[in-house]
């Protein structure tokens, strides 16, 4: 039926299309929003400025380029990369309702970059943590999960999740007790609840190659890593190399989560929603579900930090509106049923 | 052609039988029999090259399984499980476009050529209209049929099905036999499990038994599924009878 698959191609390339002039929509209001409110035409002069090389007048530029748009590139790399590790994740574990937070490679993530802080390493060094951390976790988690080899994997694997994410939880607490209530404290706390406001030009540039890193085998695999949705056996018979696959994905997935925890902090949900909303979009197969959960996730994350700078007269921490936001919207995505799903 | 030579299987440490010899090949149908437990699915998975075998070898057009790349494999012998409903809610049309994948370039994803292989798949069984359709919202006949029209996406020349009727109804059983029989008239090579004697007696060209770990029989319908076999594997009476068309038929036997 010629029809059909000129129809699904179509419609996946016209939301892709319309997602992209989301982002780009998201950025601009990125933009422009915050305490010190730009124009979006002086936004768009300045950039189309410093494209051909003649820099407009100081404050504008300095507010933009210095703190503005490294946090906009920030919110866009860490929401991108959050959302294809929660698609990911989903789909290796061949389970719509796994993600980074469920799994415990957040609270892994997160307990190794509050060590780091912790030990006063550099920032580099609490990313390489917060990686090394996040890893084990997910390598923790399934292995537990495969040695209970229970009839319903998917449970067993939530449930390892949920006790590998509370001895890492625990670790933290360990870690804040240890900490010096007067100057690490403060930031750790801060930091656990998710935010980009301290975010630097030079944070952007460390973990813009990590999350490309991550998603440039993810995109090159893309249908293989569809198939293992089927299950080992039926993904090997079908001529996929599931346990080179697996790696792959499993390092890719959780490299992309740890840049994204060890800069912006723990933020929850995104992981878990933006894959479903993608999937609603253009349908279950992980080739379209990769490129339409990263925009989505970036689009989503610079709107909700632009929110965070602009709602209230303090910074209101990011964990808190993606949960915020989330919580609803993942219980009307179950309402909908196993639509969501699909 | 699909051979296995004095193959024994099992997993690690935990052997499920030794002794097997078989052999199928083009045109031809191995029907596999035996009680629960006795290794049909181990046997599958060792012909599939999902495990290992124990012992002896399996050789596909004569060349050592275990030798084989994995997508060199799957362009060989393909695998028809049974049908179950799936996390992901894919479209008929995406599941048999998997079947395409030991085609494709490592890094690349389905082609138009492969859309229209795996249409043509869909047509050959009759399920064409079904392409867009969720493969979780059809019957359970129709999803077993989309599983073998992923294996003839697949292009292998060889099919292994893991008891490709059960639980169906009887008018999917007729339909899904009806699709494995024009299989075998086009020169496949197929290898089924079936719990039916008389669905054996009328797909098989050999009949493969397996029991109490090793191959109990192996032979044409006829000299394999008689009733002293039967009894024996199964432990309890069995009685084959003829009717007045001439075909046999499997039942308790009450004496």
């Amino acid at each position: 039926m010629p029809p059909l698959r000129a129809d699904s191609a179509l419609r996946t390339f016209l939301v892709l299309a319309t997602l992209t002039a989301g982002l780009l929509a998201a950025v601009l209001v990125g933009s422009v929003v915050g305490p010190y409110p730009i124009p979006p035409g002086e936004v768009l002069s300045a950039i189309l400025g410093r494209l051909f090389g003649n820099a407009t007048t100081a404050p504008v530029d300095t507010i933009l380029f210095q703190i503005r748009l490294p946090r906009v590139m920030a919110a866009l790399l860490v929401g991108g990369a959050l959302a294809t590790a929660g698609a990911s994740y989903q789909t290796l574990f061949r389970n719509p309702l796994v993600s980074p937070d469920i799994l415990g490679v957040s609270a892994g993530s997160g307990f190794g970059a509050v060590l780091g802080i912790l030990l006063s390493l550099p920032v580099i060094a609490i990313q390489g943590l917060s990686f090394v951390t996040g890893l084990l976790t997910v390598a923790i988690v399934y292995l537990l999960a495969r040695a209970l080899r229970s009839q319903n994997e998917i449970l067993v694997l939530v449930l390892a999740g949920i006790v590998v994410g509370a001895l890492a939880g625990a670790g933290i607490s360990l870690v804040k007790v240890l900490a010096d209530p007067y100057n690490q404290l403060p930031a750790i706390t801060f930091w656990l609840l998710g935010s980009l406001a301290g975010i630097k030009l030079s944070d952007v540039w460390t973990i813009a190659p990590l999350v490309i890193a991550g998603l440039v085998p993810l995109c090159l695999l893309r249908w293989r890593i569809g198939v293992l949705t089927l299950g080992d056996d039926e993904a090997r018979a079908l001529g996929v190399d599931v346990t080179v696959v697996r790696g792959v994905v499993i390092v890719a997935a959780t490299l992309m989560t740890s840049a994204a925890v060890s800069v912006s902090g723990v933020i929850g949900w995104i992981g878990l929603m933006i894959p479903h909303m993608a999937r609603l979009l253009v349908g279950p197969r992980y080739d379209r579900v990769l490129p339409a959960s990263a925009l989505m996730g970036a689009a989503f994350l610079v709107l909700v930090d632009a929110l965070a700078r602009s709602a209230a007269r303090i910074e209101i921490p990011l964990g808190l509106l993606t949960a915020l936001i989330g919580a609803p919207a993942f219980v009307w995505l179950l309402a909908r049923g196993r639509r969501g799903w699909s | 052609m699909l051979e296995a030579r004095a193959l024994a299987i099992g997993y690690h440490r935990h052997p499920v039988a030794s002794g097997i010899d078989v052999s199928v090949g083009r045109g031809e149908i191995l029907c596999l029999l035996g009680p629960n437990g006795a290794g049909k699915t181990t046997l599958f998975k060792t012909l599939l090259g999902l495990i290992p075998a124990l012992e002896g070898e399996v050789r596909i057009d004569g060349k050592p399984l275990a030798t084989l790349p994995r997508p060199a494999l799957a362009r060989a012998i393909a695998y028809v499980p049974q049908a179950q409903t799936m996390e992901f809610a894919y479209t008929v049309l995406d599941l048999v476009l998997m079947g395409r994948t030991a085609h494709l370039g490592p890094f690349a994803g389905p082609r138009a050529i492969d859309r229209e292989r795996a249409e043509t798949a869909l047509a050959d069984l009759g399920i064409l209209s079904l392409a867009g359709t969720e493969a979780n919202r059809i019957s359970g006949g129709q999803r077993q049929l989309c599983l073998i029209a992923r294996a003839l996406a697949q292009d292998a020349p060889l099919i292994v099905m893991d008891e490709p009727t059960a639980s169906l109804d009887l008018g999917n059983r007729i339909l899904v036999l009806d699709r494995v029989h024009a299989l075998r008239d086009r020169g496949y090579g197929v290898v089924l499990s079936t719990h039916d004697p008389d669905q054996a007696r009328e797909l098989a060209t050999r009949v493969a038994i397996m029991a109490a770990g090793r191959l109990a029989a192996y032979g044409s319908p006829s000299e394999t599924l008689t009733a002293e076999m039967l009894t024996s594997i199964y432990g309890t009476p069995v009685g084959v009878e003829r009717t007045e068309s001439g075909r046999s038929v499997t039942m308790a036997s009450r004496v």
